[in-house]
């Protein structure tokens, strides 16, 4: 996973689950089309036009692979429906100075990185963005590299496996069931368990 | 030799490792799984696709909760997406052999709820649910919390998930919380003190004299908002509150296996001389009734506070989000929040849903009104709640006062199900998310106690429901 692309700023902190994706849309039964109610509150005015002072419905956010925002990004539900939305808008990562725990592991299972960086790289990230709308971040996930335009590369955090289920495409269940025999000794020596099967 | 002394984090955890290997997540094993119909739907889907089934139909238990009315239970559910999906939860419980409460179930209700009312959550334990608030189950001395889709299906089809360790933070509550001041006071407290993103990659423990005298319901209203503090979880180690609670419950184990059980949950408290990662110490003596400002749980402040003012912020961004909360809330900084104009009260959630919640508003209410610009919503936490509250006639009390009284589930806290404020509304709630449009789109929420939420219903107005005890 390698890509450059331009940077949606989103310059608040504690950005919730249910802003990415308001709770009434989560009534479906299947994972498409939430592409369209990604910050649906946000976006949309009362009468469901584009609301043109939300970052998303401006010009420079077209096509913008990369989201910037405040601190603690995710946090609130463990709505995965918050990555899927993400993702079918079309971004491949967030930059924050930290992620919620449930969303950052929604999100390394869905190819969205939640990519952290300090505090002084998160604050040159806003000025440089706000310098230039058109401000391009690379990312190589290989290398756990980020990229800015005057040449620094800091290197950021990802958990190890993680990585290596999104590089090799490893399908986490099928990595587990081969685990098969140590689960069921597990199992057999256990007490104690829990049958709702006995009314 | 002596072995290290460990948190009943760390006795949880350690014995419900299948396999660790360097450089890789624990396998560690899940003794219960609470499927809903809102976050499961897909990880069924996911089951088909791959020819996959569900290793642990008896570890498993399903229900519907989110998106079911609380209306009459004989009207059909209007909304027909919200339909689809509670009758999908049922034919997929039913194709892989899930035990279900389904919505016309008599023990329908909240998954949280439920879940401890039925002696399924048990001490030691590891229950996941896709569901954040799953840390609720925490209260019982076992290891909940909530998990994704994905994992949803990674646990259906495994009975384990891939996970690493978190760091361990000790909550410390000592002393004794005065008249008028509840569980839900401790935990908003904390949440104001450290923020909502104080416990990330944390599993709170609660500890003290103020946490051993709480009641199991109380117990499980403080570990359900551990995650508006940014833990995945928050427990509190059993005792005999634990094991008086539980003795009985259609779940629980019976005769032999009951002693053989409760001798191996005394095993669970944290060793003396075990260390934490982080501590705080809250003194309950000195707790005031809480009630949040602002669009995340942290920003709360006590009833007789002040709003805070963005200006005395020396972090930008801080600054930023904290005047972009006020104006959502529309509030000016520097006033009270008692005497706010109040257009709703909700009184449910996998907060403060349970029996005793509903006695505390109940007392407040009785021989009392709710002020004629106020509508209050009264929302059991299950249906058996409901039955209960009825056999002491705490519904009378609620219709009585004018308070509306529903059928089970999540209703107005998550605001899925039709049960929602309008925009620019106000309420007191005793849910436990006040995020924009969390209650209904353009609807604004202080978070607060069962006994602050009917006082403020009473009153029209945030209210200090110690003015109406008399004790100020």
């Amino acid at each position: 996973m390698k890509f450059e692309s331009r940077v949606v700023l989103m310059p608040t902190d504690n950005i919730d689950t249910d802003q990415i994706i308001p709770a009434r849309f989560l009534k479906t039964i299947s994972k498409v089309g939430l592409g369209d109610q990604l910050f649906n509150d946000w976006r949309y005015l009362a009468d469901g036009s584009p609301n043109p002072e939300f970052v998303l419905n401006q010009v420079e956010s077209k096509g913008a692979e990369i989201l910037l925002a405040g601190d603690n990004f995710g946090c609130g539900s463990s709505r995965e429906h918050a990555p899927w939305a993400l993702t079918q808008f079309g971004f491949k990562a967030v930059i924050s100075t930290s992620f919620a725990d449930i969303f950052k592991a929604n999100s390394l299972k869905n190819s969205l990185l939640p990519i952290v960086v300090s505090r002084d790289v998160h604050a040159k990230l806003f000025k440089m963005r706000a310098a230039d709308s058109g401000m391009k971040l690379s990312v190589d996930l290989q290398s756990q590299r980020l990229t800015l335009p005057d040449g620094e590369s800091v290197e950021f955090p990802v958990d190890s496996f993680s990585k290596a289920c999104l590089v090799d495409g490893v399908d986490e269940i099928g990595y587990i069931l081969k685990q098969l025999p140590a689960i069921e000794a597990f199992e057999a020596k256990r007490i104690g368990g829990l049958n709702t099967l006995v009314a | 030799m002596q072995s290290k002394p460990r948190t009943i984090i760390e006795k949880v955890w350690d014995s419900h490792v299948v396999a660790e290997q360097e450089g890789a997540p624990c396998l560690l094993y899940i003794d219960f799984h609470l499927v809903h119909e809102v976050t499961s739907p897909q990880a069924f889907s996911g089951l088909r696709e791959m020819g996959r089934t569900v290793r642990r139909a008896e570890s498993t238990f399903a229900t519907v909760d989110h998106s079911t009315p609380t209306t009459a239970k004989s009207l059909p559910i209007v909304d027909q997406i919200a339909a689809t999906q509670v009758e999908q939860l049922g034919k997929n419980a039913d194709e892989f052999g899930i035990p279900y409460f389904g919505f016309h179930n008599e023990n329908n209700g909240i998954c949280h709820v439920i879940g401890p009312e039925q002696g399924l959550t048990q001490p030691g334990m590891t229950v996941v649910c896709g569901d954040s608030h799953t840390a609720t189950h925490g209260a019982f001395g076992a290891l909940a919390f909530g998990i994704g889709t994905s994992e949803v299906e990674m646990v259906l089809a495994t009975q384990v998930l891939l996970q690493r360790r978190s760091k361990t933070y000790q909550v410390q509550v000592d002393g004794t919380l005065k008249p008028g001041v509840a569980a839900k006071d401790i935990i908003l407290a904390l949440i104001s003190r450290i923020g909502i993103g104080g416990g990330t990659g944390c599993i709170f423990e609660f500890t003290g004299s103020a946490i051993r005298a709480l009641s199991m319901e109380e117990r499980m209203t403080v570990c359900n908002m551990a995650i508006e503090g940014g833990a995945r979880a928050g427990l509190i180690a059993p005792d005999e509150t634990t094991y008086q609670f539980l003795k009985g419950r259609r779940f629980v184990p019976k005769g032999a296996d009951w002693d053989a059980a409760v001798a191996r949950w005394k095993q669970l408290p944290t060793d003396e001389g075990a260390v934490y990662d982080h501590s705080i110490t809250i003194n309950a003596d000195e707790l005031e009734p809480m009630i949040t400002f602002g669009t995340n749980p942290g920003q709360g402040i006590s009833i007789s506070g002040l709003i805070p003012d963005p200006a005395a912020m020396t972090d930008k961004l801080e600054r930023d989000s904290l005047t972009k909360a006020l104006k959502y809330m529309d509030l000016q900084p520097g006033q009270p929040l008692a005497g706010h104009p109040v257009n709703v009260v909700f009184v449910g959630s996998c907060t403060n849903s349970r029996l005793s919640d509903l006695r505390a508003a109940a007392s407040i209410l009785k021989g009392r009104k709710v002020n004629p610009g106020v509508r209050m919503l009264v929302v059991p936490g299950s249906q058996e709640i409901k039955r209960q509250a009825q056999a002491e006639g705490l519904d009378e009390i609620f219709k009585a006062a004018g308070a509306e009284w529903r059928e089970a589930g999540c209703s107005m806290c998550i605001a899925m199900n039709g049960d929602q404020l309008a925009p620019g509304q106000y309420s007191v709630s005793t849910s436990n998310r006040n995020f924009e449009g969390r209650q209904g789109k353009g609807g604004r929420t202080f978070l607060a106690s069962p006994m602050t939420a009917a006082a403020s219903a009473v009153n029209g107005v945030v209210t200090d429901v110690r003015t109406l005890l008399g004790v100020k």
